[in-house]
Order: C-alpha cells, then sequence, then structure tokens
C-alpha cells in the first residue's frame, strides 16, 4: 500500500487536497431544508450501508424464525385456528345482534309514528304443520293482547291475533287460509277483501271486472272490517286478470317479505288516511301521516246530535262522546278514526321495543 | 518555417538554462495577480474577461515542475479567490487544484517557453477552468449556471493571447541559477 501510494504521490496528493477542498465547500453549503451538504453526503454516505446491513438481519432473523425455530408451532397453529373459529362465531353473533337491534329500532321508529298504540312482540315460534301460516308471539294476555287485534310491522299488515295465552299469542299470518280483511286500492281506491291462500300471495276478492286495478298498485287496509285500522300497507299487485264477474288479483304481501321476527300488535287502532300516491320504499312503505276526517280518503264520522237509526250506532256515539278528548273514538271491533279536529297521533305508550 | 511552429519542437525536451523566481515573487505574484482581477474590473469592465490568476498559476506551476508544487500553488491561489468571493471557500480552489496538478505535469512535457504553447495553454486550461467552474457550482451549488459558449471562447481567445507575453514578462522576472 505504501509502495503504491508512493508510485502515484501527486495523484494521491491531487486527491487527498481535493477532497479537503470538497469537505470545506460541503461544510459551508446548505441545502433546502437548512442542512449541511457534509451531514447530506455523510448520510447519504452512510444510510445505503445500513440499510444493508438491517435487510441482510430480518432476512437472517425471518429465515431462522420462520423455518428453522419452529418449536411449538404447530401447537399455536392450532391455538389460533381454534381461535379464529371462536372469534368468527362470536362475530357472526355480533352481526345477528347488530341487524335485531337494527331492526328493534325502525320498529321503535314505526311505533313513534303510527297514530295507533302498539304492543311489539316477537315471534317465538311456527305452529306445526305444511303450509300453516301461523306463529306464535312472546306476549299474551298478561301485556293486554286480545283476540282479533292487528298484528303489523313498519312494512304493513301482517295478520292478526287468533289466540291469546297467558304468555304468548297465536298470529295468523296474512297469507294462512282463513285470513280476510278490508282492503283498498290507493291509487282507483277500489275495495275488495283480502284472502289468504296458503302460499306466499294473497287474493284480493269481490273487485268487478270492470275495475281499475293494474299489477303495480298497492291496496291498503279499508278499515270497514272493524278490525284493521284503515291505511296499513297490505301489498302489491302482482296480477290482475280473469274472464268472470269478479278479477281474480294476486298480491304480494309487504310485511313478510323480509320475514319475521318482531310484530307490533294494535292494541288500541286508529284510522290513517291513505296516501295520493304508492309507497316508493320497495317493500317498507312508510305509513302516511293521519289525514282529516272530513277528507274524501277518510270515512266522516257523523256530527254529534245527528240522528241515529240503531243501537249500535248510539253505543258508536256514546264511544265517540268519551273518547273526544284524546282527538280518537273507539269502536266496538277495535276500528277508530281520527278527529278532524285531532291535531296530533297521541303520544305512544313508553313500552320499550323489546328485540 | 520558424522555429516556433515547429510541430516537434513543442515537444522536444531541452535542457534551458535553469532560472528560479525568486521566493518573494512566488508570493507577490499571485498576490498581485488576485488583486488585479479584483479591482481592475471595477475600472474597466471587459477585464473580468481576463483570468490572471489562473494563468500565474499555469506559469509558477509549470516553472516548479512538480506536480505537487504545482497543485498546492493552485490550491493557495483558488482559496485566497475563494476568500474574495461570494462562493463557498473551496470551489475556485478545487479548480485551481486541478490546473496546477496539470499545469506542472504538462510543464515536464512541453516546450514552456514556445509562445505557441503558451498561448496553447493559455487557451485550453481557460476552456477548462469555466467548464469546471460551471460543472462545480452546479452540482455543488445547485445555481442554475448556464455556460455561455461563445463569450467563454471568446475569453479563452484571449487569455491565451495574452499569456504569451505575460509568461514572457514573467520570464524576465527569473534569476539565473
Amino acid at each position: 500500500m505504501e509502495s503504491l501510494l508512493n508510485r502515484y504521490r501527486s495523484l494521491t496528493v491531487l486527491l487527498a487536497v481535493l477532497l479537503a477542498q470538497l469537505v470545506l465547500v460541503a461544510y459551508q453549503v446548505r441545502t433546502g431544508g437548512d442542512v449541511r451538504l457534509l451531514r447530506v453526503w455523510a448520510v447519504s454516505l452512510t444510510a445505503p450501508p445500513g440499510k444493508a446491513i438491517e435487510a441482510a438481519r430480518s432476512a437472517v432473523a425471518g429465515w431462522w424464525s420462520e423455518y428453522l425455530w419452529l418449536v411449538h408451532a404447530r401447537r399455536e397453529n392450532r391455538l389460533l385456528r381454534e381461535e379464529v373459529g371462536r372469534l368468527k362465531l362470536e362475530n357472526r353473533f355480533l352481526r345477528s345482534e347488530l341487524t335485531a337491534a337494527e331492526r328493534a329500532q325502525a320498529l321503535a321508529q314505526f311505533r313513534a309514528r303510527t297514530p295507533s298504540q302498539t304492543i311489539a312482540v316477537r315471534v317465538v315460534a311456527a305452529a306445526s304443520g305444511l303450509n300453516v301460516r301461523v306463529v306464535f308471539v312472546d306476549r299474551g294476555a298478561e301485556a293486554g293482547v286480545r283476540t282479533g287485534m292487528a298484528v303489523i310491522n313498519p312494512a304493513g299488515l301482517a295478520g292478526r291475533v287468533t289466540a291469546v295465552y297467558p304468555s304468548v299469542s297465536q298470529v295468523m299470518l296474512v297469507t294462512a287460509e282463513g285470513f280476510s280483511a278490508g282492503v283498498i286500492c290507493g291509487r282507483s281506491r277500489v275495495q275488495g277483501i283480502l284472502r289468504g291462500l296458503g302460499r306466499s300471495e294473497c287474493a284480493v276478492s269481490h273487485v268487478h271486472s270492470d275495475e281499475d286495478v293494474k299489477p303495480g298498485d298497492w291496496f291498503y287496509t279499508s278499515g270497514e272490517d272493524r278490525i284493521f285500522p284503515r291505511g296499513l300497507p297490505v301489498g302489491e299487485v302482482k296480477s290482475a286478470g280473469g274472464s268472470g264477474v269478479f278479477k281474480e288479483i294476486l298480491l304480494k304481501p309487504a310485511a313478510l317479505a323480509g320475514g319475521l321476527e318482531e310484530l307490533l300488535i294494535v292494541t288500541e287502532p286508529i284510522h290513517q288516511g291513505l296516501p295520493d300516491e304508492r309507497p316508493v320504499a320497495g317493500n317498507a312503505p312508510l305509513l302516511p301521516a293521519p289525514q282529516p276526517a272530513g277528507s274524501s280518503e277518510a270515512p266522516a264520522l257523523r256530527e254529534p246530535g245527528t240522528s241515529m237509526g240503531t243501537d249500535a250506532d248510539r253505543v258508536l256515539e256514546r264511544y265517540r262522546r268519551e273518547a273526544a278528548p284524546r282527538g280518537a273514538v273507539h269502536l266496538e271491533g277495535g276500528s277508530a278514526t281520527q278527529q278532524e279536529a285531532a291535531p296530533a297521533p297521541p303520544p305512544a305508550k313508553p313500552n320499550p321495543v323489546r328485540p | 518555417m520558424s522555429e516556433s511552429f515547429d510541430t516537434a519542437s513543442l515537444f522536444a525536451r531541452r535542457r534551458p538554462v535553469r532560472r528560479k523566481l525568486r521566493p518573494w515573487l512566488t508570493v507577490a505574484i499571485p498576490v498581485a495577480a488576485i488583486l488585479f482581477q479584483v479591482y481592475a474590473p471595477l475600472l474597466v469592465g471587459l477585464l473580468s474577461y481576463l483570468e490572471l490568476p489562473l494563468l500565474v498559476t499555469i506559469y509558477l506551476a509549470m516553472n516548479r515542475r512538480s506536480p505537487v508544487a504545482g497543485m498546492m500553488l493552485g490550491a493557495a491561489i483558488g482559496l485566497f479567490q475563494d476568500a474574495l468571493s461570494h462562493w463557498p471557500i473551496g470551489i475556485l480552489g478545487m479548480v485551481k487544484t486541478l490546473a496546477g496538478f496539470a499545469a506542472s505535469s504538462l510543464g515536464l512535457r512541453l516546450d514552456t517557453d514556445n509562445p505557441v504553447v503558451r498561448f496553447g495553454l493559455g487557451f485550453v486550461f481557460f476552456g477548462g477552468h469555466q467548464i469546471l467552474l460551471w460543472a462545480l457550482r452546479r452540482a455543488l451549488l445547485n445555481e442554475p449556471a448556464a455556460l455561455a459558449l461563445g463569450a467563454t471562447l471568446a475569453a479563452a481567445v484571449v487569455n491565451g493571447a495574452l499569456a504569451a507575453p505575460l509568461f514572457g514578462l514573467l520570464d524576465k522576472l527569473r534569476e539565473s541559477s
């Protein structure tokens, strides 16, 4: 080395002198970030070797830990698999709970919006038998449920209470054979009778063939049966045809489209108006705001003092006078109509919705 | 054909009479050149095209005929110039160091008394000096310096033309050994 330096002495000295001056310049010059050029060079010189050393070290360490040092790896793998399985189950359960909570929230919102008094119930069982469209809910007589009460959910009419036990109730769904309710077409105001067929669709009977009902029309409860309050969405017409005196109308019940888990039993029904247009919220149309009784959509009550011809009319008049301060008149059979002067629907009972 | 244009004579290793420059002149001449470089352009702007410190460096380095001594001399002159300039100290130092090293190395192989050689040395060294300076300014100082080729060539011709009489003048200051 020494002989080499002696041999190229001039060149060595030249390089040394140049290097010294280069360092001198680098010490004085500052970069845009106010860092001395000398420092930038020093870092630039030392960083790549440092990176290379670290990369080599991590590669060797990874090779060692991933390929050689595999003590207890199999056991850890098994434990981790078990943990993943447990977490998957937990995740599924939490998702289910979240969905239930969302449904409960929707139900609570619907309860707050609807003028009728309702009880939130949960489907706990289905009646045995093929195509038997009957379910059991977790509230019974102890909760004030009575036979004949309407059962709804935010999407519309779901069924009717057919039997009441102390802690559970039996509900006949709208699709069950034997179910019937008065319905009215939202567009043409044609009235008919909803009948369960024992399958996924329902039929609307007693609609003359010359009436204006088309697929896509929505039917609502008419309130004429004095069981179900007027204005609840029932379903969308799938087909309307037939060559006889009456139309053969099939509709798809809106309330059963998303399955049944949570329902509302209408304990104190109040009529609502029909919407001018069909619901646009898919299978879960929103109920319309209550309309004045004097409108053409809601059946107008006769003024007090109007002559009543039958005993039933006199009872109706008495009930109406008693319920007048609440803004609604309760009728025998569970039917009621909102008063024209009623400013707002009665507040919902503070019953929390049970998920 | 005169002797000065004899190509063979340009590379002849003559054995001239060794005449040394007085030591104080070795210091005084570069200082005077630098002072000229600093003050003269204030009076006459065209004089800024002259690079007297470079020419002095070339002359002294060739006179020394030792690469190490030449580069040291160039470094000293360059650093002195840097001290009087706005650039970081070392920029002109590096350029002059290389110039001194190259000049002293060439001085061993060329007939440096030949006026043509002196013109060529002044021309080439000035061009190299400017190119190196431009490169260092761009690389180290990140200055957007532009190399004006036309002006550089013209200045190189002027400096080459000045080199021959200047070196002749400096020859007269040497004393016989």
